[in-house]
Order: C-alpha cells, then sequence, then structure tokens
C-alpha cells in the first residue's frame, strides 16, 4: 500500500508539473514521467499485459510523435501564447466547478468497498485474450474496426485533393 | 526467495553488466578491424599487440577530454540525453535467456536474470524508449543539425517499430507464447524458428538495423549532410556515452535475434553433450554457443557497414512503409494459413 501512495504522489505531481511547466518540450517531457508511473500502477494492479501496452504506446510511440510535433513546431523558444486575465479567471472558476462536481460525485458514489475481482490473474497475456476472444469478440472487432477507419480517415485528410493541388 | 537466490541473480547480473560493457568496448576494436579488412588496410596496431589495448586507449581519451557544454544548451537535458541512451541500452538484457539452467550440488543457477511472461513485450518497450535520448539530446543541443537528426531518429523509429511488431507478430503465433524462456526452450535441438519464419527474421534483422541507427539506416548521424547528427555538439564521454550505447544496443539485438530466432542457446545434439559433461558444463557449452551466434550477428552488423551505403531519407521511408509493413502483413496471413491447414 505505502507502494502505490508513493507511486500516486509521483502521478499527481508530474502532472502538476505537465501543466505548470514555460517550455512545452519540459511539459512533454513531464508527461512521459506520468505514463511511466501509470505502468508502475497496471503492474501493481497485476495487469502486466495492460502496463507493457501502456510502456510500449503510449511512452514509446504517442509521446515520440508529440515531442517531434514540438520540437519541430517551437523549435527551442518559449513560445507560448500569453492569455488575457479574463480567459485565465474563467478557466480557473470553469476547473474549480468541475473539480467540486467530480468530488461530490465521489462522495455519494461512496468509494470504500473495494473491488474484488473474481479472478486476479485476469491481467495476464493468456487470460485477457480468452476473454477478450471469446466474451467479448463482438465489441473487440467492433473497435478495431473504428480504429481502422480513423486511420483511413486521417490517410485521406493529409493526402491533397488532385484537383486543387 | 532466500539469500542464496538473491546473490546468484546479483552476480549474474554483474556478469551479464560486465559483459555487455566488455562486448561494447572490444565492438568499437573489431569495426576498426573489420573496416580495416574490407578495405585492405591493417586497421589500428599500435596499443599493444595487434593493438588489443586500443579500445581502453579509446576510453581513457574520452574520460580526460574536454567536456563543453554550449552556452544555450539546456544543461540538464543536455547530460540526460546520453544518460538515458546507455540506460535504455543496458536494461534490455534482463529477460534474454542465456543458457539452461546450471545445477551445482544443491544451488539451481538460471542463466537468465528474470522471466516475466511478456519477454517480447518487454524487449519491444525497451527499444521503443531508446528513441528518447537521441531525441532529448539533440533537442537539448540547441543546434540545426542535431534537432534535425534528432528528429529524423524519432520518425525513423516509429516507422521501423510497426513493421518489427508485425514480424514479432508472425512469430508469437508459431511460438505462442511471450516468454522468452519458453521460445528459447520450445528450440530445442535445431527445431530454429527461422526454419518456421525466414521472411520474418528478414523483417526483424531489417528493422534492428534501423532501430539501432546502423549503416544504411544511420540518417540520425549522417556526416555528410547533418556535420554530425544529433551528437554535433557533445564531447568528452558523453559523446562516448553515445557511440557505447549504439554497440551495447548492437550486442543486446544480436542476442535478440539469436533467442528469437536462431536457436539461443541450442544446437543439434545438445543432449548428448548434456549427458556426456554433467549438468555445469553442458549448458556452459550452451551459453557459448549463444555468445557465438550473437558474435555472428555483430560481424554481420559490421560487413554490412562497410558493404552498403547509406539510403537517401525518402529511400528509406519508402522501404520502412510501402515494402517492410505490407511484406510484414502478408507474413502474418501466410502464417495464419500455414497453421491452420498444414501444421
Amino acid at each position: 500500500m505505502s507502494t502505490f501512495y508513493f507511486i500516486a504522489f509521483l502521478s499527481v505531481f508530474f502532472s502538476i508539473l505537465v501543466i505548470t511547466a514555460k517550455n512545452p518540450v519540459h511539459s512533454i517531457l513531464y508527461l512521459i514521467l506520468t505514463f511511466s508511473t501509470f505502468t508502475v500502477h497496471y503492474i501493481l494492479m497485476n495487469a502486466q499485459f495492460l502496463a507493457v501496452v501502456n510502456f510500449i504506446v503510449y511512452m514509446g510511440a504517442i509521446l515520440v510523435l508529440f515531442l517531434y510535433t514540438l520540437m519541430l513546431i517551437n523549435l527551442n523558444k518559449e513560445s507560448e501564447p500569453r492569455k488575457s486575465n479574463l480567459v485565465k479567471i474563467a478557466g480557473f472558476v470553469g476547473g474549480a466547478c468541475f473539480l467540486i462536481t467530480i468530488v461530490a460525485a465521489l462522495k455519494a458514489w461512496g468509494t470504500s468497498h473495494p473491488v474484488v475481482l473474481n479472478d486476479p490473474n485476469l491481467g495476464l497475456v493468456k487470460n485477457l485474450g480468452k476473454i477478450l476472444f471469446n466474451e467479448y469478440l463482438l465489441p473487440f472487432e467492433v473497435s478495431s474496426i473504428l480504429l481502422l477507419s480513423a486511420m483511413v480517415g486521417a490517410v485521406l485528410l493529409a493526402t491533397k485533393d488532385p484537383k486543387t493541388a | 526467495m532466500g539469500v542464496a537466490d538473491i546473490v546468484i541473480k546479483f552476480v549474474l547480473i554483474v556478469i551479464i553488466f560486465a559483459i555487455s560493457l566488455v562486448i561494447a568496448m572490444y565492438s568499437t576494436y573489431a569495426e576498426r578491424k573489420i573496416a580495416a579488412f574490407f578495405q585492405d588496410r591493417v586497421g589500428p596496431n599500435r596499443a599493444g599487440p595487434w593493438g588489443i589495448l586500443q579500445p581502453l586507449a579509446d576510453g581513457g581519451k574520452m574520460f580526460l577530454k574536454e567536456e563543453i557544454i554550449p552556452t544555450n544548451a539546456s544543461p540538464f537535458l543536455f547530460i540526460a540525453g546520453p544518460s538515458l541512451a546507455i540506460l535504455t541500452a543496458c536494461i534490455g538484457s534482463a529477460v534474454i535467456p542465456w543458457g539452461q539452467q546450471i545445477i551445482m550440488g544443491k544451488y539451481v543457477i538460471p542463466l537468465q536474470v528474470t522471466d516475466i511472461n511478456v519477454g517480447i513485450l518487454y524487449i519491444f518497450g525497451v527499444v521503443s524508449l531508446g528513441v528518447y535520448g537521441v531525441m532529448i539530446g539533440g533537442w537539448a543541443s540547441n543546434n540545426k543539425y542535431s534537432l534535425l537528426g534528432a528528429i529524423r531518429a524519432a520518425s525513423q523509429n516509429i516507422s521501423y517499430e510497426i513493421s518489427m511488431g508485425l514480424s514479432i507478430i508472425a512469430l508469437l503465433m508459431v511460438t505462442g507464447t511471450l516468454s522468452l524462456k519458453e521460445i528459447a526452450e520450445q528450440q530445442h535441438g535445431w527445431h530454429w524458428n527461422v526454419l518456421y519464419q525466414p521472411v520474418g527474421f528478414l523483417l526483424f534483422i531489417i528493422c534492428a538495423f534501423a532501430e539501432t541507427n546502423r549503416t544504411p539506416f544511420d540518417l540520425p548521424e549522417c556526416e555528410t549532410e547533418l556535420v554530425g547528427g544529433y551528437h554535433t555538439e557533445y564531447s568528452s564521454m558523453k559523446l562516448g556515452f553515445y557511440l557505447f550505447a549504439e554497440y551495447i544496443n548492437m550486442f543486446i539485438s544480436s542476442a535478440v535475434m539469436a533467442t528469437l530466432y536462431w536457436g539461443g542457446y541450442n544446437y543439434p545434439g545438445m543432449d548428448w553433450v548434456l549427458a556426456h559433461t554433467g549438468p555445469v558444463i553442458g549448458p556452459l557449452i550452451g551459453t557459448a554457443v549463444m555468445f557465438a551466434k550473437v558474435f555472428l550477428f555483430i560481424f554481420f552488423f559490421m560487413w554490412v557497414r562497410w558493404t552498403i551505403p547509406r539510403f537517401r531519407y525518402d529511400q528509406l521511408m519508402d522501404l520502412g512503409w510501402k515494402i517492410l509493413i505490407p511484406l510484414a502483413i502478408a507474413n502474418i496471413i501466410v502464417t495464419g494459413l500455414w497453421i491452420t491447414f498444414i501444421k
């Protein structure tokens, strides 16, 4: 349990650094650290496959692309657009309202019942695969088609229209 | 887990770490000697007999050189870059099985630091993290050429990771497990996976070249276009760490290829040898076989470096996206058909 609190503290700490860092590239580096603490959370929950996929997909691919884009755009300048004070106050009020709603919702829901899995080894690759391809085959296939269509859409958007080009 | 187990693991980790570093050191020597052989020269021959102390001389030089951090560089990230590069290079060896277990009296010594049941994915994750060292170092240098090198490294690694992952999927369909220990055990004797996955191995070795930034894929440090690429601004041991990380990566990827496709520590007639030499010498012979395979792959890396010229950048992307990925998907389909109808 103490490991959990330590890692949870690190997650929150790095997430705060993500939004307070002045330089966008530093923000992304803190985001990488945040995701690495998530990997540790998954391992603590015995979800090995999720942990390693989070490691590969988020830390190894998506955030590399984030960093890539930011390096291309910003070129080492601290060129964060300055927002007016009105926008900042509006953002603060909106965020605070959201926080209160979330806290109230969690309090009403009652969080003191720990979720007990029927099978603590659910997160291992073999068990996860069996469940995904037996019980949840249809949602699994549907979501994969959704991802495929998103990919085709992205390629379509990126290719130039031959008439206008 | 008793005290003896912890001591055994600790000793094993230290040995593997030391071996990685020594092999990386002597890879630099081997590279120069092999380059000399290919170009009909003598190569380094001044430090010690046949120049055998050359890596020590190089290392000493690297340590003693002046350390320069550019004024406008981000100092923390400038140091973090090479440190991260060498860290990610070293942690990959944790899941590789170097041999069968040694039985010495009442102690059973597994020649693998840890056997996690997602071993391949761990290796894959470490490989995909490797690019951060290059990217952070290149960006923190605050130099156009370094930044271009870093960006090239990122796009190249992302592109080739896809086909590497797809070639691993075809391999997993054959083996049915993600644990490197079980994959090595399945290839007992001569049942090596390369016999069942020749196309997958071809894809994997091409991607391994790209992921380790070796010629013909060393666009991130292409000196004809980018001065020195991502390590233009680096000097002394920080530059040494980048170069060292490349050689350790080469060693680890050779070990992974040997384990996944070329049988790891298995060789024909291993049962007979094991029965005749006992449970200590037998596994060690297997480990020697493993290292022989690794050295052959390292030699192959160097052979290719001094044979094939560097790609142009658009050719690199065309190869990755238009040839390797379709080939990898076709390989998966053919493997599926083979498992369904023939096996």
